[in-house]
């Protein structure tokens, strides 16, 4: 088990939420069903390397690379 | 906005409709309003408020309004904040007795967040399930009674693309006793804290509405409620964004556990086609090159296509008003409607076919999902100028028309962004500044190739609407630094899954647009080019009867022709326009400008084009359309003082670069007030783009003089 930043994910890579590093960016992403415990895959890149797109509870999200910075995973 | 408060009464009541953004919402207002709906503001924000009216089968008429889309009822942007104001706070004017919440089925978990917080602070909720197709195709399986009986609350599904469950959901309105069902989360779950307290205090419905009022009493809810909160705290550390966390933590075990017997999964995989697509269209070269045409069309559209219909509305107002001339007795009023409030009017409704053609293709863009990946592969961009990825497409359309272009930036959910792309679309050359530019670079310009290919006039043409694209963007660049919000910005949006647009949605929205534009852009348009008709027109005391006098002595040195065209001449040059000419004459004598050119520049302010016919009056031309006299005109035309001509090359680029940049179109002024909400922004854009205009025709005349 170790720990992984969101930004850091390569394409098809997986980790469940552990917890957050900027409480801002986590109320915002926890009422949208990111919470500690769901898992995410990285599902792509912009074409300009930023921002990102991840699949969370069955649906896509994009979020810019600095805000997945704050978002700290759990893979096994 | 008393209009609206005022209705609920004898509408019987009201309805509200809040969900998540993408669930639907918006197709299903439409479908139980239809055409009885009406768009406004929201009071002190630019924030859609759309009611509307719906009958029932009792009869009974309810007002519906349709709420922007939110997570919660913690709002993080100002789209939130209104459908928060309008929810947790009894005394707001559009106060609903009972809230709609619409769920994308195929994401149930996230909007029963939403659902379940209304419930808790004491909302009538009746839960719609739309896209329940979607997910059932996701494999999503929902028991509806289950859910329902575990709620608590009435639960409807429907489908908003063919209308199924509709009349059901109707039913359920009007059988709704409007009573709140039972608190789900215990506050216990969310903090130790006592919150009963508060909520006697604030005389609040449940002990979580006590909690949301606390959370956002810094936002705009209940009148003295913040020192309500302050007294009932002091002393008590709290910490608001912990509760928070804590509370969105239990929420959403709670919603598992409600939904453990009611909803199951079979399959969590995102939409395989929507994924196929998305390899596309965010594809490193495709989906730039996908969206280079589609903003290629729009451009043609509006830039093209819509010449034809703009051509026919002018010319059936002319036609309307020559009637209209005929049949009223010669004389002021004649003029007045005629060439003031018809001329006017026309002025208005010719903006139709651009405003449609733009809005149709912002509908499909939007409604297929489209719009939030063009966000996502313009966004690292467009950031850098603190513009929006969405911002791209009113910069486009701007380089046809800034009107429709700055309408279209409502799609622009961030306050700050949305303004910063108002502001500077006006930069972008439209096509009212091209007769302008042709006729200037005609008269200084030779029209000979370089290298034997490239056409100079072209060139020199290409160049303008290049430096009109820097200075917006270069404006945008600047801006970023000035304009404070109190706003976060964030990039976090749903990619929702792609959609085939329904025809009768986009339809709506046109027809949304074009009114909003007809009744209250409209209404400024019509008043000033009233004013700008009436200076044009009218000259203190009566020296235009003196002008008249003296051709009737000189009746056989012209034709009848000739001297129509003098006498208007010697009008314009009388009237207020001209004196308000010859006025600003010493402050544009810098950029090589004469009292000539200053009457088109007052005149030029009802559109950019009217320079032409300006000139044509002045040089007693006539006919607008025989640019061939005019420049003719302008080239022999001689300065009396230096003799030197008027119209040399130092001249023509300084007037071209000040029609490139001044804020020279009453239109899109009327629509950045309209889009922002007072006369504070169009008022700075105009200063700051006559700043810019001035300069640079200023030092392009002293260089080149």
């Amino acid at each position: 088990m170790s720990e992984i930043l969101l930004s850091d994910l390569k394409i098809g890579e997986q980790g469940v939420i552990h917890h957050f590093n900027d409480q801002n960016i986590a109320l915002k992403l926890m009422e949208m069903g990111c919470l500690p415990g769901e898992e995410v895959t990285l599902e792509r890149y912009a074409p300009m390397g930023d921002p990102i797109a991840i699949v969370v509870a069955g649906y896509s999200l994009s979020l810019r690379k600095s805000e997945a910075s704050s978002v700290v995973l759990e893979q096994f | 906005m008393g209009l609206f408060s005022t209705q609920g009464q004898d509408a019987g009541f009201r309805v509200a409709m809040a969900g998540n953004p993408n669930s639907g919402k918006s197709t299903l207002f439409n479908l139980l309003t239809g055409l009885r709906q009406k768009t406004g503001n929201f009071p002190g924000v630019t924030v859609d408020l759309h009611v509307g009216y719906s009958r029932l089968a009792n009869g009974k008429k309810i007002e519906i309004i349709d709420l922007p889309g939110t997570y919660s009822l913690f709002p993080k942007s100002i789209d939130e904040q209104v459908t928060a104001a309008v929810l947790c706070n009894e005394q707001h004017p559009n106060y609903p007795q009972l809230t709609l919440v619409v769920a994308d089925s195929s994401n149930l978990k996230r909007s029963l967040y939403l659902c379940t917080q209304l419930i808790d602070i004491g909302m009538p909720v009746i839960l719609v399930l739309n896209m329940i197709d979607v997910a059932q195709r996701k494999t999503i399986q929902i028991d509806v009674n289950k859910l329902s009986n575990s709620l608590g609350l009435t639960v409807v599904s429907v489908n908003s693309k063919d209308g199924t469950g509709l009349e059901e959901l109707k039913k359920q309105i009007q059988i709704s006793s409007f009573k709140s069902s039972l608190p789900l989360l215990q506050m216990n779950e969310i903090s130790e804290h006592d919150w009963t307290g508060l909520q006697s205090v604030l005389k609040s419905k449940t002990a979580f509405d006590a909690f949301v009022q606390y959370i956002n009493h810094n936002l705009f809810f209940k009148t003295n409620i913040d020192s309500q909160i302050k007294d009932f705290f002091s002393g008590k550390a709290l910490n608001p964004i912990q509760l928070q966390t804590s509370e969105s933590v239990s929420r959403f075990k709670l919603i598992s556990e409600i939904t453990s017997n009611s909803v199951s999964y079979k399959n969590r995989e995102i939409n395989p086609l929507t994924k196929q697509l998305d390899n596309i269209f965010t594809h490193k070269i495709w989906g730039f090159a996908i969206f280079l045409l589609v903003l290629f069309s729009i451009f043609q559209f509006i830039f093209t296509f819509s010449a034809w219909p703009m051509e026919w509305i002018e010319n059936s107002f002319s036609w309307f008003s020559e009637i209209v001339g005929n049949a009223l007795p010669k004389g002021i009023l004649n003029d007045i409607i005629t060439k003031g409030i018809l001329a006017g009017l026309s002025g208005v409704v010719v903006f139709i076919p651009q405003i449609a053609f733009l809005f149709a293709f912002i509908a499909v863009l939007e409604d297929s999902g489209y719009m939030a990946r063009v966000s996502f592969i313009m966004d690292k961009m467009m950031r850098k100028f603190g513009l929006n990825g969405k911002s791209i497409i009113p910069l486009i359309s701007g380089a046809a028309c800034a009107v429709p272009a700055i309408m279209g930036a409502r799609t622009i959910s961030n306050t700050k962004e949305r303004l910063i792309t108002i502001l500077v679309t006006p930069l972008m050359s439209c096509s009212a500044r091209l007769p302008v530019y042709t006729l200037l670079i005609a008269l200084v310009v030779p029209s000979k190739n370089l290298w034997g290919i490239i056409n100079l006039q072209g060139l020199i043409l290409m160049a303008l609407y290049l430096i009109g694209f820097i200075a917006a963007i270069g404006a945008a660049f600047v801006l970023q630094y000035i304009i404070k919000s109190k706003e976060q910005s964030y990039f976090i949006m749903e990619l929702p899954i792609y959609r085939l647009p329904q025809g009768k949605q986009v339809a709506m929205v046109i027809y949304d647009k074009v009114k909003v534009f007809l009744f209250e852009a409209g209404k400024i348009i019509v008043a000033i080019s009233i004013v700008l008709w009436l200076m044009a027109s009218f000259a203190p005391g009566d020296s235009m009867l003196a002008i008249e006098k003296k051709y009737e002595l000189t009746k056989d040195q012209y034709t009848e022709k000739e001297r129509n065209n003098k006498i208007a001449a010697e009008k314009l040059e009388a009237s207020y326009a001209g004196i308000a000419g010859k006025a600003i004459e010493p402050l544009i004598a810098p950029l090589g400008f004469d009292w000539k050119i200053g009457i088109s520049l007052v005149t030029s302010f009802a559109a950019r084009e009217v320079f032409v016919g300006t000139m044509a009056t002045i040089y007693s031309v006539g006919d607008e359309s025989d640019e061939r006299s005019i420049r003719i005109k302008m080239k022999e035309e001689v300065n009396p003082y230096t003799l030197q001509p008027v119209y040399s090359t130092a001249v023509c680029f300084s007037l071209m670069l000040f029609y490139a940049f001044a804020m020279q179109c009453m239109s899109t002024i009327a629509v950045v007030y309209r889009e922002t909400g007072g006369f504070k922004w169009p008022l700075i854009q105009f200063v700051f783009m006559a700043a810019l205009a001035y300069l640079s025709s200023f030092g392009v005349y002293q260089l080149l003089k």
